[in-house]
């Protein structure tokens, strides 16, 4: 594994620390040329990149939401909501605040159970699973307010991402097994990798919480990568940050897809949604308006209507 | 004035972190080895400074603070690592001296078997009852979990009071011990002798400890601290929590009957009188104190929950007030308590750090504790 991903190899005696590097390989990439530099980065893409079987091929639908209908009580925050995302793409979904977005990711990953209606995932309904196996079929969320656990270090909470795809017993873990062995060795290099991908591996070895807001907005965004999911959700990304960050996000979302996801972009800001995603859905009051590519969205009159008025996050 | 004080006393422990975490692993053993034979040897050194006589015979004394060392390590798996409060453990402790009781005494109508066989089978007992209280528990989350656990404590409790087997306030005298006698023909095991006790509860104390330390650097022990973080996160990333929660309380309450079986053989007599919810809330105490989800510190917290008592003996009647108080300014002036939870959950940790960044995990909490004091006081 570590030859592949070109990371150095570390004799495993004690008193590995000597023969290392100054500053590891976040350092020594600040030394490196930049056709290195690009090497390494094509090698991280390489491990970062989903190895899993998928159903569906690309441009086929992936998830679908049929007629989903979500109730709190009188409210209705989701009212008969249909689409599909296809494999591959990049789905903005946007609407003014309490469209019923969050939502929407909600019932998509178990969090609520549609009061009716149903989520299919390659054409297999979720039903009644349970929060941890929808998340072992292939769907992987961040949240609009950061959820890292924020006792852990940036490496660790990636690593308990990777550990939805692990089998491990308690029994095992307690003898260190061989399994256990190569699961933690294999989960280590992929977290390593994560964390580079989405650039906050200078801080691999911070808690969470010690980190400043944009580095754990990516750490979210690694977590949600480790599971190996089919479909990831990104439930307002770049809410926070200015303009320039807000770019290099976006740069971000378009490798993660570049590299074989599925991304579904929960987003705000209009101007920006419209850079990067391939189609769109708008929601307001629980209710989708209109879905299409980004043009046709740009030029319709009902979502016009529907953001007249309502400041952009920039502003917010 | 608060961050004053926590500054004047932070470079210290930090340092001691940050040096023992530089150490290369081969340098901390031979840091450990010498402390653990210290450790082994106290109870014969008994040293003038530490020694609890004439209040309190120094080997039992030693006994004690390692019996309790054993019973924080458990309920840290529980209430530390996996965030779930349980107020009841103390119930677990009882059914392993009971499960030891039962098994060994000749007043019990069971068959009898050797004590050293008893200690796995109290350990499965009590497994077997973790899983029974957990099952339904375990759905709960925060508060009314505690409500029930100290529920499940008092139902122990009261079961050997009014189940006649279990022969309530009577109960069994002549409870087993290990085999061995010295050349003089006495027991070695005897009641009356901590140091060979003491020996075999630190023996197992650190079995479990290494156990303890493999499941924590495992999925297991990332599950639980995600759990204890945020259990819907946890939820979303793929943690089956209610299966992690299980174990956790599984595990905790193996440990708990060990140790149970563990004091039973020592005193040599088990009733109903010992196993109430203050030593429950004493044994949560001790884990509060040390630094809840630390091993070391829990260590330690159960060390001076254990020997302040035994050494000022005038002062033990007034523990609860003690240590209540110790808890009280404990939270304000440092809530992580004694040593802050840090644990390592890779087991490829360390090197993964190095190569990636040429240096080790950040170990305390202290500079964010500092930096959100210094927020606070400058707001
Ligand atoms: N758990 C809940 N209980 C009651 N109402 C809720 C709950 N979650 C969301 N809502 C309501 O549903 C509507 C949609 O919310 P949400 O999906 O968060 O909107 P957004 O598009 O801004 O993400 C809002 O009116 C919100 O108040
Ligand atoms: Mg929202």
């Amino acid at each position: 594994m570590s030859q592949e991903t070109g990371l150095q190899e570390v004799p495993d005696e004690a008193g590995e620390e000597h023969v290392q590097v100054e500053g590891g390989i976040v350092a020594e990439l600040e030394r490196m040329t930049p056709e290195e530099r690009a090497e390494h980065e094509a090698e991280v893409a390489e491990v970062v990149a989903p190895d899993r079987e998928i159903a569906v091929g690309f441009g086929e639908t992936l998830l679908e939401l049929r007629e989903v209908t979500v109730r709190f009580g009188g409210l209705v925050a989701l009212d008969a909501v249909s689409f599909g995302i296809r494999r591959g793409e990049i789905l903005g979904l946007i609407g003014p605040n309490g469209a019923g977005k969050t939502t929407c990711f909600n019932a998509m990953t178990g969090v609520y159970r549609p009061t009716s209606g149903q989520v299919l995932l390659e054409d297999r309904p979720l039903g009644r699973r349970k929060r941890h196996q929808i998340t072992r079929l292939g769907i992987a969320r961040t949240f609009q307010n950061i959820r890292l656990f924020g006792e852990m270090t940036a490496l660790e909470n990636v690593v308990v991402g990777t550990d939805a795809r692990h089998r491990t017993s308690v029994l095992g873990a307690l003898l260190r097994g061989p399994r256990h062995r190569r699961e933690e060795a294999e989960a280590v290099e992929r977290a390593m990798a994560l964390l580079e991908f989405v650039g906050i591996a200078d801080r691999a070895a911070d808690k969470a919480r010690n980190l400043p807001y944009g580095y754990q907005r990516r750490l979210e965004i690694a977590r949600a990568l480790a599971t190996e999911p089919k479909l990831l959700c990104l439930d307002e990304p770049a809410a926070g940050f200015n303009p320039a960050e807000k770019e290099q996000l976006m740069g971000l979302i378009r490798k993660i897809r570049d590299d074989g996801y599925t991304v579904l972009l929960i987003e705000h800001d209009m101007r920006l949604v419209m850079g990067v995603t391939d189609r769109i859905v708008v929601l307001e009051f629980g209710k989708k308006i209109a879905e299409g590519l980004p043009a046709e969205i740009r030029d319709n009159p009902a979502v016009i209507a529907a953001y007249l008025g309502v400041p952009d996050d920039g502003a917010a | 004035m608060t961050s004053a004080r926590n500054e004047s006393r932070r470079p210290h422990l930090q340092q001691l972190g940050e040096w023992w975490n530089s150490l290369p692993r081969t340098r901390q053993w031979l840091v450990l080895i010498p402390v653990v034979l210290l450790i082994y040897a106290l109870p014969v050194l008994n040293p003038p400074i530490l020694s609890t006589e004439p209040g309190t015979n120094f080997p039992i004394a030693c006994f004690n603070a390692a019996r309790f060392a054993l019973i924080a390590l458990g309920l840290n798996v529980v209430v530390g690592q996996a965030g779930l409060l349980d107020l009841g453990y103390v119930g677990f402790f009882a059914v392993g001296a009971y499960v030891a009781a039962l098994f060994t005494s000749p007043d019990s109508a069971l068959a009898k078997l050797p004590y050293l066989v008893t200690l796995p089978l109290a350990m499965v007992i009590t497994m077997f009852f973790g899983v029974v209280l957990g099952t339904p528990t375990l759905r709960l989350r925060g508060d009314y979990l505690a409500i029930v656990t100290l529920g499940f404590g008092e139902i122990v409790r009261l079961l050997a009071t009014i189940v006649p087997p279990l022969k309530g306030q009577v109960g069994f005298q002549e409870v087993g011990h290990p085999p061995g006698r010295l050349p003089d023909g006495s027991l070695i095991f005897a009641s009356s002798n901590g140091t060979p006790w003491y020996w075999l509860v630190v023996t197992l104390t650190i079995a479990m400890l290494m156990l303890v330390g493999n499941l924590e650097r495992s999925r297991v022990g990332r599950a639980w601290v995600a759990i204890r973080e945020d259990e819907d996160a946890a939820q979303i990333m793929g943690v089956p929590t209610f299966k992690f929660k299980l174990w956790a309380f599984a595990i905790g309450a193996a440990i708990g009957g060990l140790s149970g079986a563990l004091f039973a053989g020592e005193v040599g007599f088990v009733n109903n009188q010992k196993f109430d919810v203050p030593t429950s809330v004493l044994f949560l105490a001790a884990v509060v104190l040390g630094g809840s989800g630390n091993k070391v510190g829990v260590l330690l917290g159960a060390f001076v929950v254990s020997y302040v008592p035994d050494r000022f003996t005038e002062l033990a009647n007034y523990k609860y007030l003690i240590f209540g108080l110790a808890l009280i300014i404990l939270m304000i002036f440092r809530p992580q308590g004694l040593l802050g939870a840090r644990q390592r959950l890779l087991a490829k940790g360390r090197e993964a750090y190095q190569r990636l960044i040429g240096r080790p995990e950040q170990v305390s909490s202290e500079s964010a504790l500092a930096a959100e004091s210094a927020k606070g006081v400058g707001a």
